[in-house]
């Protein structure tokens, strides 16, 4: 980190620093980043290239919309200032375009004010898609919002929901002890995954317990806490390793936008696929997205579901039919999650990845900066 | 607060880096010393601006001995506590055609490493306090044929700092050897290491805090480096001289 302006918010860093730092750095000082994903386990340059999303996106958009300027270096070793007034190509084509357009090398970024390091969360409990897409209209004006869906629930229950909404907790609704030092939170103990086991833990039977115990601990409507910053964006850094939990063949991801028009139905086709399969997903997050700008962007206005699954091949036909869905309801794919797709699919979802290949090829982009993702999709 | 100022020297080290953020998040101010030190402005900001504390930048040569007390007049204070990351491996193969390149390794690793810690031992004899650190090597322990330039050094460095501590011993001065093993560093970099065998930056860095903490001379950095060690040392010179280690 090369530079904080405690007045403004405004952060000058290297694109390696990680998002755990900079919350520890400026957070004890009031700041805090303004789109955060779901791990702090991510760098300042990945969280460009994948232009994250967080819980407020439905109201401050993606994390491009706090960048202020970036430093890339091309294919020959030049390094170009861009931002919304220079090089605006580069800039747009940059935040979202997975490193594919040059090295990111530095970033001016903005922090939020928050009154606190804690968050008031509501969680209202929905029994079906239908009432979980009404609660997400109604809950448009919270700061955070998601939802986390039990994915193994069929027919009058399919969508079965607790939805979680979040604002920051000013000091003087806090507890005596936290109201005096706002910005501190209990010291948590991280733990770790102590071993892979051979095979995935998450049998079906156990998520499905697992969702029910979730479920039952949420089931007084509407029920206010306060929960730390760690616990509640970051639910799963506490466990280092957790994905072993998925054992050695580890796991795949899924995640799709579905814009508002088709967002019921093409979530129900996905829900029923997936309840039908069996497959327990041990995370389903939907999350309203607003409008988004930016050239290769993931997010659109409508509703994203993320899902993770054992590695296995039944999953990697799920995920295709999965696939399809998507595509026949207008929807995208995030890449940021994806190790599988094919290059038919993602094209089809997206016409700007022709465009986005075209550009690197006249730029010579193309040639020296390539991924396994990039090489497999065709971008 | 401050809780006092760490000069460390070899600022561009890994080892070196992470040892000074390390004692910036205790609460220490840092005095940097490399080559070119303007170039390490932005790990300059980057400690200032995670930990709060002080931290200045100082041109420093190890290979300049004319400089030595020029550099150590012009530091803000006196520190309380020198960390020296300064080392070169250089490679082996090169090391034994080139006399040069031989001698390099050499006064980078022992001779400019041991002569700045006697004027900065010295000059915290005349005040009464100081730790001094110095990051010395395993390769130090027992000559091999794949680094024994380095690992001669290293092996004189180690004498230097055990003397130094015989002979600092009684005048409230302490001198701590490290011993890191193998580490993650662009130093081993594209070698291939085993991984129970290798420590990350900033584990060496936590073990020099703690091992100071706990006022310990010599220290390792992974427990099992210990054992390692004391098989190698172990193994009589008969055999030792045709193994391939």
């Amino acid at each position: 980190m090369v530079d904080f302006d405690r007045s403004s918010g405004r952060l000058v860093a290297e694109s390696g620093v990680l998002l755990q730092d900079i919350i520890t750095a400026f957070l004890p000082h009031g700041w805090f980043p303004a789109v955060t994903p779901g791990t702090k386990f991510v760098t300042l340059g990945g969280m460009i290239a994948a232009d994250v999303h967080g819980k407020n996106h439905h109201v401050e958009g993606s994390f491009r919309n706090f960048i202020d300027w970036l430093d890339v270096m091309d294919a020959q070793g030049n390094v170009r200032r861009c931002n919304r007034e220079q090089n605006t190509e580069l800039f747009d084509w940059t935040v979202g375009g997975l490193g594919l357009t040059g090295v990111i090398l530095r970033a001016g970024i903005r922090l939020r004010p928050v009154p606190s390091a804690w968050i008031r969360q509501t969680s209202w409990v929905l029994p079906d898609l239908d009432a979980t897409l009404a609660a997400f209209h109604e809950a448009e004006s919270a700061s955070y919002s998601v939802a986390w869906i039990d994915c193994l629930r069929s027919g009058s229950d399919l969508g079965r929901s607790v939805l979680m909404l979040g604002e920051h907790a000013l000091p003087e609704e806090l507890s005596d002890d936290a109201a005096r030092y706002p910005y501190e939170i209990p010291v948590k103990t991280q733990r770790s995954m102590p071993v892979t086991p051979p095979f995935s833990l998450l049998s079906s039977g156990l998520v499905k317990a697992f969702n029910a115990v979730f479920y039952w601990n949420a089931r007084r409507k509407r029920e206010v806490s306060f929960i730390d910053y760690d616990s509640y964006f970051y639910p799963l850094d506490t466990i280092l390793g957790w994905n072993r939990i998925y054992g050695r063949r580890g796991f795949m991801q899924f995640q799709c936008v579905l814009p508002l028009e088709t967002a019921r139905d093409g979530l129900q086709a996905i829900l029923n696929e997936t309840s039908r399969t069996g497959a327990g997903s041990f995370l389903a997050v939907l999350k309203r997205l607003g409008p988004q700008n930016g050239a290769f962007s993931f997010p659109m206005e409508g509703y994203t579901l993320a899902l993770d699954f054992p590695a296995t091949a039944r999953m990697l036909s799920l995920l295709e039919t999965l696939d399809e869905i998507t595509l026949a309801h207008h929807g995208r794919f995030y890449l940021a999650k994806d190790g599988r797709m094919s290059a038919e699919i993602m094209h089809q979802s997206d016409a700007r990845a022709a465009q986005f290949r075209q550009l690197r090829q006249n730029s010579g982009a193309a040639e020296t900066f390539q991924s396994k993702q990039s090489q497999r999709l065709v971008i | 607060m401050t809780m006092g100022t760490l000069l460390l020297l070899g600022a561009r080290s890994d080892i070196g880096l992470a040892t000074a953020h390390r004692f910036a998040k205790a609460g220490y101010d840092i005095q940097l010393a490399a080559r070119n030190s303007a170039a390490l402005e932005p790990a300059r900001a980057d400690l200032q601006l995670r930990y709060n504390v002080s931290v200045s930048l100082h041109d420093f040569d190890v290979l300049d001995r004319q400089s030595y007390d020029r550099f150590l007049d012009a530091l803000p204070e006196l520190p309380d506590l020198v960390v020296c990351a300064i080392g070169l491996m250089g490679d082996q193969i090169e090391n034994e055609k080139d006399i040069e390149a031989a001698s390099l390794v050499v006064r980078s690793t022992y001779e400019g490493p041991a002569l700045i810690l006697e004027a900065l031992a010295n000059r915290f004899d005349r005040r009464g306090s100081g730790k001094i650190v110095g990051i010395s090597s395993v390769a130090g322990n027992r000559g091999r044929a794949k680094n024994y330039v380095y690992g001669s050094a290293k092996a004189g460095f180690n004498a230097y700092l055990s003397g130094l501590r015989n002979r600092m011993a009684r005048r409230g001065i302490h001198v701590m050897t490290v011993l890191p093993g193998f580490v993650n560093t662009k130093m081993t970099h594209g070698m291939d290491l085993p991984e129970k065998l290798t420590a990350e930056p900033e584990e060496v860095a936590d073990a020099i805090y703690e091992g100071l903490r706990r006022g310990r001379n010599v220290i390792y950095v992974r427990a099992i480096w210990r054992i390692v060690m004391t098989i190698i040392n172990a193994i009589p010179e008969p055999i030792f001289k045709k193994m391939n280690i």
